[in-house]
C-alpha cells in the first residue's frame, strides 16, 4: 500500500516537474536557449499568489498566471531578444543574471525579504480514502491540472495554426520566417506559455510545500531542467515523460530513510549519466554541427 | 649587453602589472600588520579578498579563455576545503599542530584532489558544450555538497560541518597574497604561451582548431583541471581561515557569485578579474555592515543589472556600430598620447570581452550525425 | 615513397541508409593540383569531411603517402599531413593574423614545449616562442600579410581572410592541402590572383593540392586532373579538359537536352 501512495505522490510531483520542464523544453526548442530564470518565475508566481490571497484564492492564482506571463514576455523582450544570434554562452550568462535579478528583487522588497512565508491557498484540504489508500486532495488537484495542461498543450501544438507554426520555428527558424511566420511573435508566445505553466506549477508546488522564500524556484527549476534533458530537450512529450520519471524517482528515494538525504545527488547523477550516455535524452533528436 | 637586456624588452606590462599591484598591496598590509597591527575585521576581509581573487582568476581561465561555462566552481572549492581541512586535522594531531608545514601539505593534497575531481568530471563532460556542460558542472557541485553534508560525524563532520585547526595567525592573509601571486603566475603564463593560444583558438572556433591539429580534448581538460586545482587551493585556504567548513557555504549561488565577478571584471581580462573580485568582496562584507538593512539589499539588484547590461552591450548585434564608435581603446588611441604600437613581440591584443559568436546554437549538441539534415543536403552545408 | 600522395579506395559514406557518397577513387600524384567538381549537393564537401576525419567513412579507405589514415581523428589526420580550408572561412577571429598562423605551427616537432616549461617560463619557452614568431612572419611574408600581422583576423578584407586561411593550413606543414571553394565570392581579378597563389604554393611549398571549385575558369586554368561527382558518385575522371568535355558531365551541369 505504501508503495502505491509513493507512486501516486511521485506522479503528482512529477506532474509539477513536467509542467516546469515544458517551459524549459519549449523555450529551448523554439528560442534555442536555456532560460535559467525559468525556475525563478515559479517563485515570483508564488509571491503573486501570496499577494492575491488577501482578496480571493482563485483570483490569486489567475493573477499569478497573468503576472508571470507578462514577466516572461518582458524578460524575453528586454534581456534575451537583443542577444538573439549571439553566442550561447552570452545568452546563458544573461539568463543567470536575470535569475539573480529576480531573486534580488524579492529580497529587496521589505514585505517579502529573506523571510519564509507560509502560503495556504486552500485551507484544510484533507485526503481521499480509497480502500486502504489515503491520497491527499492536493495530490489529486495537481494530477488533474497536469493532465488538463498536457492534453490541451498537445492539442494546441498539434491542431492549431499557431501550434504548428511553433513546430516550424523550432525545426528551422529561417525557413519558417520565409514561409511568412512571425518568428518574433512565436518566440514571445512561447515565453508567455512557458511562464503561465511555471505559474501553474508554482501553484501546485505550493499546495505540496507551502514554505515560500526567494530561492523557492531554484532547485525545482534545476530539477525540472534535468527532467527536460532526461526526456530529450526540445521534445514536448519528452519533458512530460522526464518530469514524471524524475518525480517518481524522487518520491521513491525519499521513501527510503537511508537514501533520502542523498535524493538530490541521485537525481543529478542520473542527469549526468543520461547526458554522458545519451545527451539527446530519451525522446530527443540528434543534431550535428555543420562543417 | 643587448642580450642581457633582451628579456626586459619583451616584458608584457599587461600581465606584469597584476603581479606588481598584488605584491605592493600585500607588502603594504604586511608592513602595517607588523608595525601597528590590523583589526580582526581587516584581516578577515583580506583573507576573503585573496580567496576570491584566486577563485575568480581560475574561473576566468575556463569562462573567459576557453569559452565554456562552469557552474561547479564552488564544488571544486568544497572538495579542496574538506580534503585540506581533514588533512590538516590529521596532521595537527601528529606533527607540528597548526604550523606552516601542515598547511603546505594540506594545500598540496587539497589542490591535487580538487584537480583530480576536475579531471574525472572533465574527461567525459567536456564532450558536451555550452548549456549542457554548465548543467553538468552545476550538478557536480550539488552532488559534492550533498555528499559532504551527509557524511558521518567522524569523517567530514556531517551536517555540523568539519572543525578545522583554524590557522589563527595575524599573517594568514600574507599566505593569501602569496597564493594569489602563484595563481597569477600559473594562469597568466599558461595563457601567454602556445598552450594558451591553443585554448583561445578553441574558444574562437573549435572546428577550425581541430582542423588545424589542436587536440581540443586535451586543452579543454588542461584548462578545466588547472581551474579546478586553484578552486581547490582557495578551498584549502578557506578551511584555514575558518574554524568550521560547512558544505552549505559552497552552494550554487557561490558559483554564480564568482561568475558575476568574472563577467563584471571583463571576460578574459585578468586585471579586471582582480579588481572586480576585490571591489565586490569589499562591498559585500564591508558595506554590508555600513549600509544597514534597506540599502544593502539593492546591491544584488545592481550586480545583476550590471551583469545583464555588460553582456548585452558586448554581444548584442544591434549595438555593433555603437560599440565601435564608443570603444575606449580606440578613443585612447586617437589622443596620440597612447598611440604606441608595439613592435617585435607578437602580443595578443584580442578583444576578449566579446564572447565568440561564431558557434551556432545547433553546434551545442555535437553528438552524432544529424541524419535528417545530412539526407536533405549532404553537401550544401552553409551555402 | 608511395606512388600517390593521396589514394582513396571505394571511399563512401551513408547517412541513415542514404548513400551520400560512394565509391570515390582518387589518385593524386605529388605536386599535382587536383580538382573535385560537380553540381551543388554532389558530395564534394562530404569527401573533404571524410578526408579530414570530420565524418568517418562507412566504406572504403584512404591513404596518405601509402599510410592508411581511415578512422583517425581530425587532429591526428592533421598531424599526419592533411590540412584544409573551409567553404565558409573559419579563422580565429578574435586573434591577430600572426597568432592565427602560430596556432597552425603549434604541433610541429621543432616547436615542442610542454605545459610545465611554459608555466615556469623557462628559457626554452622564450626560445620556442621566438622561433615560432620568426617562422610565422616568414609564412606571412610569402602571402603578403606581414604588414597586417597585428590586425585582428576578423578585420581583414575578404580576399586576405582567404589567404590567411591558406597560410594557416600551410603552417601545419601538410603533405596535402585541401581547399574548399577558395574562389567563392571573388571577382575575376581576385580569382586570377588566387590562381597565382595556388601555383605559387605548389611550387614553393612542394605541395600537393586537392580543391573543390565551382569557377570553371579556375579549374581549367590550374587543375591537372579532375574528378566530377554527381549525386555522390563519380561521373568522370581524368585530364581536366577531357573530363569536362565528357557528355555525361555536360549533361549533369547543363541538364538534359529534352
Amino acid at each position: 500500500m505504501d508503495f502505491i501512495i509513493t507512486l501516486v505522490n511521485g506522479l503528482s510531483m512529477g506532474g509539477t516537474y513536467a509542467m516546469i520542464a515544458l517551459g524549459y523544453t519549449m523555450v529551448y526548442g523554439i528560442a534555442k536557449m536555456l532560460n535559467f530564470a525559468h525556475g525563478d518565475i515559479i517563485m515570483i508566481g508564488g509571491y503573486a499568489i501570496l499577494v492575491g490571497l488577501s482578496v480571493n484564492p482563485l483570483l490569486a492564482v489567475l493573477f499569478s498566471m497573468l503576472f508571470c506571463m507578462l514577466l516572461g514576455v518582458l524578460i524575453e523582450r528586454v534581456a534575451y531578444r537583443p542577444l538573439r544570434g549571439s553566442s550561447p554562452l552570452a545568452v546563458l550568462i544573461t539568463a543567470i543574471g536575470v535569475s539573480y535579478l529576480l531573486q534580488s528583487i524579492i529580497l529587496a522588497i521589505p514585505q517579502f525579504g529573506a523571510d519564509t512565508h507560509y502560503v495556504v491557498i486552500i485551507k484544510d484540504l484533507g485526503s481521499l480514502q480509497i480502500g486502504e489508500v489515503l491520497i491527499g486532495y492536493d495530490t489529486i488537484i495537481t494530477l488533474a491540472i497536469t493532465i488538463v495542461v498536457m492534453v490541451s498543450l498537445t492539442l494546441f501544438i498539434k491542431f492549431t495554426k499557431t501550434g504548428r507554426a511553433m513546430i516550424a520555428v523550432s525545426e528551422d527558424r529561417d525557413a519558417a520566417r520565409l514561409m511568412g511566420i512571425n518568428v518574433n511573435f512565436i518566440i514571445t508566445l512561447t515565453f508567455a506559455i512557458g511562464s503561465v505553466l511555471a505559474a501553474v506549477a508554482g501553484f501546485c508546488s505550493l499546495l505540496d510545500t507551502p514554505w515560500l522564500e526567494p530561492y523557492y524556484g531554484s532547485l525545482p527549476g534545476i530539477k525540472a531542467f534535468a527532467a527536460a534533458v532526461i526526456g530529450g530537450i526540445g521534445s514536448i512529450p519528452g519533458a512530460m515523460l522526464g518530469g514524471i520519471l524524475l518525480g517518481i524517482v524522487e518520491c521513491l528515494c525519499n521513501s527510503v530513510q537511508e537514501i533520502a538525504p542523498y535524493t538530490i545527488a541521485i537525481e543529478f547523477i542520473i542527469l549526468i549519466l543520461i547526458l554522458l550516455v545519451k545527451p539527446t535524452g530519451i525522446l530527443g533528436k540528434k543534431r550535428r554541427e555543420k562543417v | 649587453m643587448n642580450k642581457i637586456l633582451e628579456p626586459f624588452k619583451r616584458i608584457s606590462w599587461k600581465y606584469l602589472i597584476n603581479y606588481i599591484a598584488v605584491a605592493v598591496v600585500g607588502l603594504l598590509f604586511t608592513v602595517l600588520t607588523f608595525s601597528s597591527g590590523l583589526p580582526q575585521s581587516t584581516l578577515f576581509l583580506l583573507e576573503k579578498i585573496t580567496m576570491n581573487i584566486i577563485l575568480v582568476v581560475s574561473l576566468s581561465l575556463v569562462v573567459g579563455f576557453l569559452g565554456e561555462l562552469s557552474l561547479g566552481h564552488a564544488g571544486f572549492m568544497c572538495v579542496g576545503a574538506y580534503i585540506g581541512g581533514k588533512v590538516a586535522c590529521i596532521l595537527s594531531e601528529s606533527i607540528d599542530g597548526d604550523g606552516i608545514v601542515s598547511f603546505l601539505i594540506a594545500l598540496l593534497v587539497g589542490a591535487a584532489v580538487a584537480g583530480a575531481f576536475g579531471f574525472i568530471i572533465g574527461l567525459p563532460a567536456l564532450r558536451l558544450k555550452g548549456d549542457y556542460l554548465a548543467i553538468v558542472t552545476l550538478a557536480f557541485g550539488e552532488i559534492v555538497k550533498t555528499v559532504f553534508a551527509n557524511s558521518s560525524e567522524d569523517t567530514f563532520g556531517g551536517s555540523m560541518g568539519l572543525r578545522t585547526p583554524r590557522f589563527d595567525k595575524q599573517y594568514l592573509f600574507i599566505i593569501g597574497f602569496v597564493l594569489v601571486l602563484i595563481t597569477l603566475a600559473v594562469i597568466q603564463n599558461l595563457i601567454r604561451s602556445k598552450h594558451g593560444r591553443a585554448i583561445t583558438a578553441i574558444r574562437d572556433n573549435e572546428i577550425a582548431a581541430r582542423a588545424t591539429g589542436i587536440n581540443v580534448t586535451k586543452y579543454k581538460l588542461i584548462a578545466f583541471v588547472i581551474s579546478a586545482i586553484f578552486a581547490g587551493v582557495a578551498g584549502v585556504f578557506y578551511s584555514f581561515a575558518n574554524s568550521t567548513v560547512k558544505a552549505s557555504v559552497f552552494d550554487y549561488n557561490y558559483s554564480i557569485d564568482i561568475l558575476i565577478m568574472v563577467v563584471i571584471g571583463g571576460m578574459g581580462n585578468i586585471s579586471g578579474a582582480i579588481i572586480s573580485a576585490t571591489a565586490i568582496t569589499y562591498i559585500n562584507t564591508e558595506l554590508q555592515t555600513l549600509l544597514t538593512g534597506g540599502a544593502a539589499v539593492y546591491k544584488d539588484i545592481i550586480y545583476a543589472l550590471i551583469l545583464i547590461v555588460i553582456i548585452i552591450y558586448n554581444n548584442a548585434s544591434a549595438l555593433k556600430s555603437f560599440r565601435e564608435r564608443f570603444n575606449l581603446k580606440a578613443l585612447l588611441k586617437k589622443t596620440k598620447l597612447f598611440n604606441k604600437t608595439r613592435q617585435g613581440y607578437a602580443d595578443d591584443e584580442g578583444k576578449w570581452d566579446r564572447v565568440p559568436t561564431k558557434i551556432d546554437m545547433d553546434e551545442l549538441l555535437s553528438v552524432d550525425v544529424n541524419v535528417v539534415e545530412s539526407i536533405k543536403n549532404p553537401d550544401k552545408e552553409e551555402m | 615513397m608511395a606512388e600517390y600522395v593521396l589514394e582513396t579506395k571505394n571511399l563512401g559514406i551513408s547517412f541513415g541508409g542514404l548513400k551520400a557518397v560512394q565509391d570515390v577513387n582518387l589518385k593524386i600524384a605529388k605536386n599535382e593540383i587536383y580538382g573535385l567538381i560537380g553540381p551543388n549537393g554532389a558530395g564534394k564537401t562530404t569527401v573533404f569531411n571524410m578526408l579530414t576525419g570530420v565524418y568517418q567513412p562507412t566504406t572504403g579507405t584512404f591513404y596518405l603517402d601509402g599510410e592508411n589514415l581511415t578512422g583517425l581523428s581530425q587532429e591526428k589526420i592533421n598531424h599526419k599531413g592533411i590540412a584544409r580550408t573551409f567553404q565558409n572561412i573559419r579563422l580565429f577571429n578574435n586573434m591577430t593574423v600572426i597568432r592565427n598562423v602560430m596556432v597552425g605551427l603549434h604541433n610541429l616537432p621543432e616547436f615542442k614545449c610542454g605545459v610545465i616549461p611554459t608555466i615556469l617560463r623557462l628559457p626554452k619557452q622564450y626560445r620556442t616562442e621566438r622561433a615560432m614568431v620568426a617562422r610565422a612572419e616568414e609564412i606571412l611574408d610569402i602571402f603578403g600579410l606581414k604588414e597586417l600581422k597585428n590586425t585582428l583576423a576578423c578585420n581583414l578584407p575578404y580576399g586576405k581572410q582567404r589567404k590567411l586561411e591558406i597560410a594557416r593550413a600551410l603552417s601545419t606543414s601538410p603533405k596535402l592541402l585541401l581547399l574548399d571553394e577558395p574562389a567563392a565570392g571573388m571577382n575575376p581579378q581576385e580569382t586570377a590572383e588566387l590562381m597565382d597563389t595556388i601555383r605559387f604554393v605548389r611550387d614553393n611549398f612542394d605541395m600537393t593540392i586537392l580543391l573543390i571549385e565551382h569557377d570553371m575558369s579556375l579549374v581549367q586554368g590550374i587543375c591537372d586532373n579532375v574528378t566530377v561527382l554527381n549525386f555522390g558518385t563519380t561521373l568522370a575522371q581524368g585530364k581536366t579538359d577531357e573530363a569536362l568535355a565528357d557528355p555525361e558531365v555536360v549533361k549533369a551541369y547543363l541538364g538534359d537536352d529534352d
